[in-house]
């Protein structure tokens, strides 16, 4: 399988920060074939267009999918109204995740705002040799930095106001380690400006940089072609798919 | 269980269902939720004379009952689906309409010639593409234009031949018998209703290319009124779409005249759309005792 569409029953829901919930959904053949920074396609009663919503935690020996997302708009407010024991309708696993590499003994993951959750698998995969930088508004906006420390990474937090740890963006601790060296990868999710001073922090220093984008989507496998994204490859234009080339696309692919 | 199988202009299909040109690509991807040959027929991502890489995002939005799209016919060309995608597809037991399109009459032509030495079932010729700058629309809305490109197409291809045409007309019955004049075999309608939704908060348009096609259940009341209109003014069969969700649309639209019905935006909601529809259809027929589904077309009882 490579991916199905079903409905699930949430097994837990969590309001974590203000309009940010968290779904723990049992999924057990989802969950089984699922990889860190794939993404699940979730139909929200009464829309015509499913919502993408990144995965954050996957565990294959519970059968279960966790999801964490904000409530952006309409379609997000009408899925934040599911409540524990109901069905929630998915299309997942979808979408090229993140390459995770066991030779490598030091990697970074840098998070933005709602682009933290799927670093969250990552961090998982790579324990106490990842260091997790995550970047918010304030500090009633910071998530999940007790999730990453339960897996063992070195965690920094930022924020825009200084109202919780380093008070700028996600890019100064970023650079600091680059410079330090011995980094073999980067992986990063969250605004568009964020993501490409990352790439270009990590073109600079040599450092090997994936990137997990967002974009309007309709049909989420990669038939419709509406949710395209401007790469080169073999040095020609491309407008690539998010959903299906994607979601994590490799920093040196991108036109930004 | 109802027969379902219908015939269009000549081509038999084992259901009336066929997911809509540019919602299912080439196939492959759906066929990961079901097996192709659950469906009447397939019209493919509407292919050019050369590759295209289409328009810049965003190329989506949701609107009520609906959505707008300007994907702007991003395709790998006529050759790469004759060499890679229209093979596989002719092993899936199902009925494959390529559909074409093209910026002149010429290249239309030149497409469609192509085709001509495959097993590829029909052409379906869309000249009412909104997201494009050349051809496309500019073809399906004016009567010499459409009977032109059509008459290219026609004098080049020996396959069944339908004609996509646009909403964004005055009168589409006038562009249907222009088409029909010309040598279309069948015509297919509707093609999205071209609309344009903004972001207030930066004042900016969703869609990058400012104005996109409204498909979904918006469109449907649209859809049946001009299936019923065109289906009174031609002699060719109708293929209808516009909309269409359930298996009740479907027959709606049926009895409004068309022969099959192409499913759309419905597959961004339910990828088992196609699939669902025709089980309904075949449940009502059931329920009502109609004994076939060609029984209900054009079988609308006007005031």
């Amino acid at each position: 399988m490579k991916y199905t569409q079903g409905q699930f029953i949430i097994r837990a829901k969590e309001a974590i920060a203000r309009n940010i919930y968290s779904f723990t959904i049992a999924c057990p053949e989802v969950a089984a074939v699922t990889v860190p920074g794939q993404f699940v396609h979730i139909r929200a009663n009464g829309f015509t267009l499913r919502r993408p919503i990144s995965i954050c935690g996957i565990d294959p020996e519970a059968g279960t999918l966790r999801i964490v997302f904000e409530i952006r708009g309409q379609g997000t407010e009408e899925i934040a109204r599911l409540n524990k024991g109901d069905l929630i309708d998915m299309l997942a696993p979808l979408g090229h995740g993140f390459t995770v590499d066991s030779s490598f003994r030091k990697v970074v993951l840098v998070g933005g705002g709602i682009g933290t959750p799927p670093m969250l698998p990552l961090a998982a995969a790579y324990g106490e040799k990842a260091t997790v930088i995550s970047g918010f508004r304030n500090a009633s906006a910071v998530i999940l930095q007790d999730d990453f420390r339960a897996t063992g990474a070195e965690t920094v937090l930022c924020t825009d106001d200084g109202s919780a740890g380093i008070h700028g963006f996600v890019t100064q601790p970023l650079k600091e380690l680059a410079v330090e060296g011995g980094i073999d990868a980067v992986y990063a999710c969250g605004p568009m400006p964020m993501l490409k001073g990352i790439a270009a922090i990590c073109a600079e220093n040599g450092i090997y940089c994936e990137i997990s984008l967002e974009e309007r989507m309709a049909c989420g496998i990669g038939a419709c072609l509406g949710c395209a994204c401007r790469t080169k490859r073999n040095d020609e234009e491309y407008f690539a798919h998010v959903c299906k080339d994607g979601p994590v696309f490799r920093a040196e692919e991108m036109i930004w | 269980m109802a027969d379902l199988s219908v015939n269009v202009c000549g081509v038999d299909f084992k259901n009336p269902i066929i997911p809509a040109s540019g919602v299912f690509g080439y196939g492959r991807e759906y066929e990961e939720l079901f097996p192709l040959n659950k469906l009447g027929g397939i019209a493919t991502k509407g292919t050019t004379l050369h590759r295209r890489t289409g328009n810049i995002a965003p190329r989506i939005a949701e609107t009520p009952a609906g959505m707008l799209n300007s994907v702007g016919l991003q395709n790998p060309g006529i050759d790469h689906f004759i060499e890679t995608e229209l093979p596989y597809l002719l092993t899936k037991d199902t009925v494959i309409l390529a559909n074409i399109a093209g910026s002149t009459p010429e290249e239309c032509a030149e497409v469609a010639a192509k085709l001509e030495d495959t097993d590829v079932h029909m052409i379906e010729l869309n000249i009412s593409c909104p997201n494009v700058k050349q051809g496309g629309a500019a073809f399906g809305t004016d009567c010499t234009m459409a009977a032109e490109v059509t008459r290219r197409v026609r004098e080049a291809t020996s396959k069944k031949l339908v004609v996509k045409l646009s909403p964004n007309v005055t009168s589409i019955t006038e562009i249907a018998k222009s088409v029909e004049a010309a040598g279309a075999d069948a015509v297919s309608l509707i093609n999205t209703l071209l609309g344009m939704r903004i972001d207030i908060n930066t004042g900016r348009p969703i869609l990058h290319n400012n104005v996109g096609g409204l498909s979904g259940p918006a469109v449907f009341p649209v859809a049946v009124r001009m299936v019923w209109q065109v289906a009174n003014a031609v002699g060719i069969p109708v293929i209808g779409m516009g909309g269409v969700s359930s298996g009740r649309d479907a027959i709606e639209l049926m009895m409004a005249g068309a022969s099959a019905v192409q499913v759309g935006a419905a597959i961004f909601t339910d990828p088992f759309a196609p699939v669902r529809i025709v089980e309904e259809m075949n449940e009502f027929l059931d329920s009502k005792g109609i004994a076939s589904v060609r029984d209900i077309i054009g079988t609308v009882k006007p005031w």
